[in-house]
């Protein structure tokens, strides 16, 4: 079987261990290298060393701090029961503050443990993005990675900061919690009457999707050329005749226009940093500047009406006489 | 590096775990045999989706037992033949011991008369299930009687809910204020919600919607009914709870939203289906019948400690109770219609002293 013609990875290179000198004023990397044939079949086979420095230590640790205060007050919403602990872990939370506190601070027990850990992962999140902008500088790359991170960063700060505030209410926050996250969105959809309606939800979508289907087409065209080398697609920018140049053919000849290797990776870029961008965008005008999507989009002439097929029906509420 | 013989293991463990993964997903399939029903509008999802090897268990499991054979009337009510005769005193004799057997069947068929009656004497109050089948006789025809707009002419009987059990499968208890296992103190408190329960279809949603909806009238509707900010301030967490009692009702009936709602737009009831409104019918109806005939039994000492909840509170009702998973009870039969004494134009004396146990004996 020649080696393109494979799931994983079948070249694994072992050599001497590759190293970057790090500039003047920067720590030493911590652990000693080694090769690890398992990692090698979905990714490099060298392992460490890795470069931790104060920004990763500060990071880490609030990181921890962050887990276990929420890590332990699920576990002792269950009576530090370690088998319940495990079994209900999927639907455990720390959830903010009732309505009532508003934007004050509230008891550990009322959500002031939410606070705390929203602080802490929120400090660990900042110092994580502030060493990859460092780390970037230090290899001497440009930085769109950390800027991409930060368009992450983005949505996370206007679901559980940004848009509480705005709405003087933390309550109006996510819970920390594997299912109760999933469901506050879904709580979230229903009280700003269906988020389907909400314009940057829409391009949210739109991103997210098209990330996946750029994924899908690079990853194919690269994968599909590797048996002339076209996995060395950055050295193969400039030059005409290349296998790179051969994986854009396949795509100027379906569709008349082709990609660069260069732009490429422009419109993967965008698709993905647009999706949380547009997404926190919307989350931020929900409640804020619309109370109900669907009345919005009836407003704006995007949900149409259809023809009735039952006989009117009146909200009994409203009727003289009703039970209440 | 790893050895030859190490890789050949661990891609083995690796497809063994796959094979015993995939195998028991395979379980979690139903059969793909299913019937959709078209409700609304076309294009707007309102339709419903039966497996149809469910609903063939759901029809076996809900087949209604055959009314007791008809008995010419006696010509004389039953307080007249009888002793101690509270809430059915108006109903024909020969009538009455005709309820009385179908009541047994309905509600203590392997535990018979004696479940309510002292052997003794029939007409002793000597035991307290006897004192609550008065109430609950003057509840079924107050549904019957009162709440058509929720019951139609179906109506209800023992049945509808007791299935052959003294305490029907689906009841509730209030929930405390501490779920049990909860630390307390400085940890985060119970709010009531995050741990796994089946009422809520196993989501991390207010595991008792029934306290706050069932039984005390907390506002339900969440939504905006404006566009724009300024007229509505209901919280997400609010609309937890809403939309938990929402999934009771989805599980109760066998149903999903769109059987009530156009998804699209919850709120609206110009897009809603007529059975909305029975719902909503339902809800006033069931709030009723918990405040004012189950749990005063536990308020006023009929239920020994043994049958309330853990906070001293009377097993109550909500959708399930009577619906136990299909849209309409026992599939729409209406039994009550053999049974008239207790319909919607009954004898049963709705505002009779129920009594209290052993405050009756022939000696009085």
């Amino acid at each position: 079987m020649a080696v393109y013609q494979n799931i994983f990875t079948r070249v694994q290179v072992r050599g001497p261990f590759h190293e970057v000198p790090l500039p003047y004023g920067n720590d030493q990397r911590i652990g000693k290298p080694f090769f690890s044939h398992l990692l090698g079949i979905i990714g490099e086979a060298q392992v460490g060393p890795i470069y931790l420095g104060t920004l990763g230590v500060a990071s880490l640790v609030c990181g921890f701090i962050a887990i276990e205060i929420i890590g332990l007050n699920m576990w002792a919403s269950v009576g530090w029961d370690p088998v319940q602990f495990v079994r209900q872990l999927p639907w455990l939370a720390l959830e903010p503050p009732a309505p009532g506190y508003g934007l004050h601070i509230p008891p550990l027990a009322q959500g002031g443990w939410w606070i705390m850990a929203g602080f802490f992962l929120t400090s660990s999140i900042l110092l994580w993005w502030t060493r990859m902008y460092r780390r970037a500088r230090a290899l001497g790359l440009g930085t769109h990675t950390p800027w991409a991170f930060a368009a992450a960063i983005w949505l996370y700060l206007v679901l559980g900061f940004i848009r509480p505030l705005l709405m003087g209410s933390w309550a109006e926050a996510v819970p920390f919690g594997i299912f109760p996250h999933l469901d506050w969105t879904a709580s979230f959809s229903i009280r700003y009457g269906n988020l389907f309606y909400n314009p940057f939800h829409m391009l949210s979508i739109v991103f997210l999707y098209g990330s996946a289907v750029l994924f899908a087409m690079h990853g194919a065209t690269i994968l599909a050329t590797s048996r002339y080398g076209a996995e060395r697609e950055v050295e193969q920018i400039l030059d005409r005749g290349t296998a790179f140049e051969r994986g854009a053919l396949i795509w100027r000849w379906t569709m008349g226009f082709n990609a660069s290797a260069e732009s490429i990776h422009r419109w993967a870029w965008w698709f993905a940093v647009l999706c949380p961008l547009s997404g926190g965008i919307g989350i931020l005008l929900t409640g804020t500047v619309v109370d109900n999507w669907f009345l919005w989009g009836v407003k704006h002439g995007i949900a149409p009406s259809y023809p009735a097929v039952w006989p009117h029906v009146v909200d009994p509420a409203l009727q003289t006489g009703a039970v209440q | 590096m790893m050895s030859k013989g190490n890789r050949s293991f661990s891609l083995w463990a690796i497809a063994t775990v796959a094979v015993v993964a995939g195998v028991g997903l395979g379980f979690t399939f139903q059969s793909p045999k299913n019937t959709s029903i078209q409700r609304g509008y076309r294009g707007v999802a309102q339709e419903l989706n039966y497996h149809d090897s469910t609903v063939a268990a759901q029809r076996a499991a809900n087949r209604v037992p055959a009314p007791e054979a008809p008995l010419d009337p006696a010509g004389q009510p039953s307080s007249a033949a009888y002793q101690n005769v509270k809430v059915l005193g108006k109903v024909d004799a020969n009538e009455f011991l005709r309820l009385m057997n179908a009541i047994t069947n309905w509600v203590a068929p392997t535990q018979g008369c004696t479940y309510c009656h002292s052997a003794e004497n029939l007409a002793y109050d000597a035991v307290y299930t006897k004192i609550v089948a008065r109430r609950m006789m003057q509840m079924t025809q107050h549904i019957n009687a009162d709440w058509k707009n929720h019951v139609g002419g179906t109506g209800v009987t023992c049945y509808t809910c007791h299935r052959g059990m003294p305490v029907p499968a689906n009841i509730w208890f209030n929930q405390g204020p501490t779920a049990p296992n909860q630390i307390g103190g400085v940890t985060e408190a119970n709010i009531g919600k995050n741990l796994a329960s089946p009422i809520i279809g196993d989501t991390s949603l207010p595991s008792d919607p029934f306290t706050p909806f069932l039984e005390q009238n907390q506002d339900i509707r969440v939504i905006a009914h404006q566009a724009l900010p300024g007229t509505d301030n209901h919280s997400i967490k609010q609309t937890d709870w809403t939309y938990a009692l929402m999934i009771h009702f989805s599980k109760s009936l066998g149903v999903n939203c769109t059987y009530c709602h156009n998804s699209r737009a919850f709120y609206d009831w110009n897009q809603s289906s007529p059975q909305r409104v029975t719902a909503w019918y339902g809800i006033r109806m069931v709030r009723d019948l918990n405040n004012n005939f189950l749990d005063p039994l536990g308020k006023n000492g009929t239920f020994p400690k043994g049958r309330l909840g853990e906070l001293g509170d009377a097993a109550k009702i909500n959708c399930s109770t009577c619906h136990q998973g299909i849209y309409k009870p026992l599939f729409g039969a209406s039994m009550v219609k053999d049974y008239p004494e207790i319909g919607a134009d009954g004898k049963v004396d709705l505002t009779a002293n129920i009594g209290k146990v052993n405050d009756w004996t022939d000696k009085k």
